[in-house]
């Protein structure tokens, strides 16, 4: 029974993440990863992990993915376009890099001499991996990752909002910023240089 | 099952990130190979922390979990940060630090 579920899980953990990368549009490849983290989150019950696998189906499958579906609609996924700038070769070369990568791996997990990983696992002792002694552990012996990691959210979200707020002159249509005045006509027709990002925006849309 | 089946699936699941980060342009798709070479770390913790009958591989799993959401929060940011300034989305067009 544990094998069938294992190799179900597995089969859907790796599809999730093959259709990952390789869907063209974001929104489906976010649709994948879902499927990847739930299938994932039922390789944690099978490793008895209640509390991992829990966080994982409602931390990631739901509020990181929530905020990927977000962006993905605002910023608009749209495919990306089929003529790769670094070219074929560099495509096959990445690809080429990954299976050495997996073939490496695996030699060195197959070939370790770790008697542990030729068995199912340590004895089951009750109240492995339940909340109980996950909360007990957070606030005894790992008090200290704790509370930085309570600090390392907070830092983030402080983080994220600085870095996508609204600027002046970029939102209202009645105020002129310094860049807008940068992009206007005779600027970028003279002596924009080529390739910055001053090209790359255009001449102000309005 | 074998705990070697469970850090197999996990070095192909690590690989095949690692593959996307390098194949794909599109900045959210990075972000989201980022995540899945993470996902794998995690399994591998928790199958070792089954290997030894101990909890600290999954507490470290949750401390990895916390880290992605801030990373994912961040490059999130960066990217609408991006697409306010009208800015391509595509790591490729985007070389002003390149020199």
């Amino acid at each position: 029974m544990a094998e069938v579920l294992f190799f179900i899980a597995a089969i859907g953990a790796v599809a999730g993440a093959v259709g990952t990368v390789s869907l063209r549009n974001p929104f489906y490849a976010v649709l994948a990863l879902v499927c990847h983290l739930l299938a994932l989150a039922a390789l944690f019950l099978l490793l008895r992990a209640e509390f991992v696998a829990a966080a994982q189906v409602v931390v990631y499958a739901g509020a990181v993915m929530v905020l990927y579906v977000f962006v993905v609609a605002y910023v608009g996924g749209s495919g990306e376009p089929l003529s790769l700038a670094g070219g074929a070769s560099l495509r096959f070369a990445s690809i080429l890099f990954a299976l050495a990568l997996f073939v490496e791996l695996t030699i060195a997990l197959v070939g370790t001499g770790l008697s542990a990983l030729e068995t199912e696992g340590a004895a089951y002792t009750p109240g492995f991996g339940t909340p109980a002694e996950v909360g007990e552990l957070f606030l005894t012996k790992f008090l200290v990752a704790f509370e930085i990691a309570s600090l390392l959210l907070l830092i983030a979200a402080v983080g994220a909002v600085i870095l996508a707020r609204r600027r002046a002159g970029l939102g209202e249509p009645d105020e002129v910023s310094v860049a807008d005045v940068m992009r206007s006509r005779e600027v970028t027709a003279s002596d924009a240089p080529t390739g910055s990002m001053l090209e790359a925006a255009g001449p102000p849309k309005r | 099952m074998n705990l070697t089946w469970y850090l197999v699936v996990s070095a192909l699941i690590f690989c095949i990130g690692a593959g996307g980060v390098l194949v794909r342009r599109n900045p959210l798709v990075i972000l989201l190979c980022i995540e899945l070479m993470l996902n794998a770390a995690n399994l591998a913790l928790v199958g070792f922390s089954r290997a030894h009958g101990n909890m600290e591989g999954q507490m470290f799993a949750l401390i990895v979990m916390v880290v992605a959401a801030c990373e994912v929060a961040v490059g999130l940011g960066l990217i609408v940060a991006l697409f306010r300034r009208r800015l391509p989305i595509d790591v490729d067009e985007l070389r002003e630090l390149h020199g």
